[in-house]
């Protein structure tokens, strides 16, 4: 029977900026768990290079590993040395990481850097896996929905697509539960990296034309229509029109009475 | 002579049942401690049985006059057979007592023959119930008998009275060992349940309608309940009191829709899981919708999902808690339905359908649909309206709710707003520091994101100065003001309708149109079950001069609209939507419009297809007819 390692990254949520778990990586990790539930797989490494006192880290564990394994790395240095460092210890038959994560650069680079070190072969956005001999049987994503069956040998390195199956609820108690544990790694902080400032963007609300009455049909589609073509197109006007179409219309939108 | 054996044999039934009661009462006392006030019980117990009982029973009287006949006549005639083992009281005077407390109980148990055997509602269960007419009979009727003749002086043969004696004995038999299994045991577990009840709180003595949902230890070893030995050891008597009357099947919305739930045979899997090897073969009333009778199985130290209740069966709820009101033995349904699901969702995290989703973006974004808590009052960019952090302190606290993401509550929200504004109320939102009260969070069984979100709430709130939260969704209504407390909020919060009313009153809003529709009023659950408040929305159609007809079921009976409890996330099939149903009730009024007062009601009824009477948010109602007159 194999071994899985599962590289997780700590995601950041879009509207909130939040860290959790990152639903690629989740994926990857429910996978995991998926061939060790099917006697498929032995035993499931998992492994996260930064910060051991993440919270969003227990998310993981919420969905049924035991421990968590982090290698210590202060914020902004660059994970894969230490990953692969600890990859050739645990030499696991298979990895398996999320296509991209939600954070630093964003790149999805990592597993590619990772299975150049460590000599073998990738495979991107997997939906499905099957191991069968000394080797596996992977399905793929390409894009607009189809599908690809893909044979590789053993080891391998191969990364979860958003369409492969989603990962399993993470539960409190679980969370609570299972234990992180801590191995002192170093790394080169990235200067790019430090330099950056991140902030959050949102767009602005955007006022939609108010309609009364008609059905409630009428009402939903002039609420969330957007009409094109329907406003004034003004090329190179003179000030005063200009200044005098905006005042119509902020009139109009009920901005100003 | 016969005075000995009556009394011999009737004492010996007693000694036998009090000893059966203790046998039962070793499978409750395995379940978790309690802590239960029983000397504040065992105080409170006829007020409890003759008031808050009596209240639920009486909605039949039929059944509350046939069940006091019955009753009151057994417990005196059991009195004064006892009596007469003393030899000095084998007087013809007692006899006549005797004779009267048999004759009222022989009338009350022919009413019960009359409902059991030709009235039968489809509600009741059968099996060992449907012998309990014969047993009263037997027992008033043979025993009358001879209490009758002993009054006379003893004319009947001695032959032919110790044949009536032994057939009374045996009604005894059946009624006082039935404490067992059978159809008297809620007498003896119904009392008990009374005393320990688990919330004190809700009745008359305790004055109040406690419907807050407890907060769970989150750092108990084992969160929520998996197994009958994990409840606390008083709801499972409370269970076991429970006496397959079928008012709670009659009530439940996810039953009338043929969603796999019938609260009654919840109950009843739960008693049965107490059992050793407990299988629900002997069951003799409605299954769950859809689920055959017969195939599961359950006991103390097994899970209680799975085996015994279809995970479908418990997520089908709304916690609307109809039940819970139609309950004569006062048995809190929604606790043991929020206790199991806190242990799928906090220790195995199986929550259904989209809920588990929901639960994880509740968590990364403080709201259930994921969105920046920053776009909250997108909808409102031309209302302008007053943050509390830019203004420090106001009069009335406007709670906007998750609903201020949602379009068709929007408009309602607007409304409320321009009414606010029209009667000068001094307001503020919180904005972005408000985050969702935590109610689908709790209901969901997720204790952790919910008392979170209840801490963070709460600190927010404590920073500022106002002198009530006004809110238009009685969900978070019910949350703040009730299961905020724990977490140390202590604010009055008024529900939308409520203080609309007000304002009128005070002359601050006038009704100046005549709106000339009629209109049924749909409770809310949480407003009107949960909080008792059925009467102020009604006052307000009132005031602005609509005709109101009522719904079939209406006010603290009123039926739900499938939209609590986190249903519409788990949702679970069945026959119909709770929604289609509820929208039959307010078709068969003939109103125009159905008014409601609940984002979650107007969102469940507004999808409902097919013609269909308007639905209105009363706030929108009230906005029309105060418009001034052009
Ligand atoms: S739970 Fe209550 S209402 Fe329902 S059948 Fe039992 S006693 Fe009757
Ligand atoms: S709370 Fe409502 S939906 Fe749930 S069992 Fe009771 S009546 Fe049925």
């Amino acid at each position: 029977m194999v071994e899985v390692a599962v590289l997780l990254s700590v995601g950041r949520h879009p509207a909130s900026g939040r860290p959790r778990r990152a639903p690629l990586d989740a994926q990857a990790l429910e996978l995991a768990l998926q061939l060790v539930e099917s006697g498929h797989a032995a035993r499931v490494h998992a492994l996260h290079a930064g910060d051991p006192a993440n919270p969003a880290l227990r998310d993981y564990l919420g969905m049924g590993l035991d421990r968590l394994e982090v290698l210590d790395l202060p914020p902004g240095v660059d994970p894969v040395p230490a990953l692969v460092a600890r990859l050739r210890e645990l030499a696991p038959t298979l990895v398996l990481a999320g296509a991209v994560a939600e954070g630093g650069e964003d790149s999805g680079m990592v597993p590619y850097l990772m299975a150049r070190s460590l000599e073998r072969p990738i495979v991107p956005d997997v939906v499905a896996l099957e191991l069968s001999g000394d080797g596996a049987d992977l399905t793929q994503a390409l894009p607009r929905g189809r599908r690809r069956l893909v044979g590789a040998g053993l080891p391998l390195v191969a990364t979860l697509h958003g369409s492969a199956p989603a990962a399993r609820q993470s539960a409190f108690a679980r969370a609570r539960r299972g234990s992180i544990d801590t191995l002192p790694a170093d790394g080169v902080g990235d200067a790019f990296l430090e330099d950056c400032a991140a902030r959050p963007w949102r767009a602005r609300p955007r006022l939609m034309g108010a309609r009364r009455g008609g059905t409630a049909l009428d009402r939903l589609k002039a609420a969330t229509e957007t009409r094109a073509g329907q406003g004034r197109l003004m090329v190179q006007p003179s000030p005063e029109d200009a200044a005098s179409a905006i005042y119509e219309c902020l009139i109009e939108q009920g901005m100003i009475r | 002579m016969i005075a000995t054996t009556l009394s011999t044999i009737v004492i010996a039934m007693l000694a036998a049942g009090l000893l059966l009661a203790l046998v039962q009462a070793r499978r409750w006392r395995a379940g978790r401690a309690a802590e239960v006030d029983f000397v504040a019980g065992l105080k409170a117990l006829p007020r409890r049985y003759l008031v808050d009982v009596h209240e639920v029973v009486a909605r039949n009287s039929f059944n509350s006059r046939f069940h006091a006949l019955t009753a009151g006549g057994f417990l005196a005639s059991l009195v004064l057979i006892v009596a007469l083992a003393l030899p000095p009281l084998r007087h013809g005077a007692v006899w006549a007592l005797l004779s009267l407390a048999l004759a009222a109980m022989l009338a009350g148990g022919l009413m019960v023959g009359w409902r059991r055997r030709v009235e039968r509602p489809a509600e009741l269960s059968g099996g060992r119930f449907s012998r309990l007419p014969f047993a009263l009979l037997a027992y008033a009727a043979a025993f009358l008998t001879v209490a009758l003749d002993q009054t006379a002086g003893g004319l009947l043969p001695g032959w032919l009275a110790l044949a009536l004696v032994l057939v009374g004995a045996w009604g005894c038999a059946e009624l006082v060992l039935g404490v067992w299994k059978g159809p008297l045991k809620h007498a003896v577990h119904g009392a008990l349940h009374l005393v320990a009840h688990p919330r004190p709180l809700r009745f008359r003595d305790g004055a109040g309608r406690d419907s807050a949902i407890r907060p769970l230890d989150l750092e108990a070893p084992k969160l929520g309940t998996e197994r009958p030995v994990d409840f606390d050891w008083n709801r499972l008597l409370g269970f076991d009191a429970c006496v397959q009357c079928g008012r709670c099947e009659t009530a439940c919305p996810a039953y009338a829709a043929g969603l796999p739930l019938n609260p009654k045979k919840l109950i009843q899997d739960l008693v049965t899981a107490l059992d050793e090897e407990g299988s629900d073969r002997s069951y003799a009333g409605h299954g769950h919708p859809g689920r055959p009778l017969g195939g599961v199985h359950g006991g103390p130290a097994e899970p209680v999902i799975g085996p015994m209740v279809h995970p479908d069966t418990l997520w089908a709820c709304t916690t609307c808690r109809a039940c819970v009101q139609e309950c004569p033995m006062m048995i809190e349904h929604v606790d043991a339905v929020i206790d199991l699901r806190r242990f799928q969702t906090l220790e195995l995290g199986a929550t259904p359908g989209k809920a588990a989703g929901v639960l994880e973006e509740l968590r990364a974004t403080d709201n259930p649909g994921g969105r920046p808590l920053s776009r909250r009052l997108d909808w409102a960019v031309d209302l302008d309206l007053p943050v509390l952090a830019g203004k420090g302190g106001c009069d009335v606290l406007l709670w906007l709710g998750d609903g201020a993401f949602e379009l068709r509550t929007q408009r309602s929200l607007r409304a409320l707003v321009r009414l606010l504004r029209r009667a000068g109320v001094d307001f503020a939102v919180l904005g972005a520091e408000e985050l969702d009260c935590g109610d689908v969070a709790r209901r969901l069984g997720d204790e952790a994101t919910f008392q979170d979100l209840a801490r963070r709430n709460v600190t927010t709130l404590r920073r500022y100065r106002f002198d009530r939260i006004v809110t238009a969704d009685p969900h978070a209504l019910h949350t703040l003001r009730n299961e905020y407390r724990p977490f140390g909020l202590d604010v009055p919060v008024v529900h939308h309708t409520a203080f609309l009313l007000d304002l009128l009153r005070e002359g601050l809003l006038k009704a100046e149109t005549r709106l000339s529709d009629s209109v049924t009023y749909h409770d809310p659950c949480y407003l009107g079950r949960y909080n008792g408040e059925i009467d102020a929305p009604r006052a307000l159609l009132d005031a602005i001069g609509l005709t109101r007809v009522e719904m079939e079921r209406s006010g603290l009976r009123s039926s739900c609209c499938g939209g609590g409890g986190g249903a519409p996330l788990t949702d679970v099939a069945g026959e119909r939507r709770i929604p289609d149903v509820r929208m039959d009730h307010a078709r068969a009024t003939g109103a125009a419009t159905v008014a409601v007062a609940c984002p979650n009601c107007a969102l469940m009824l507004e999808g409902v297809v097919g013609p269909r009477p308007q639905v209105a948010e009363i706030a929108e109602l009230v906005l029309a007819a105060t418009e001034p007159r052009p």
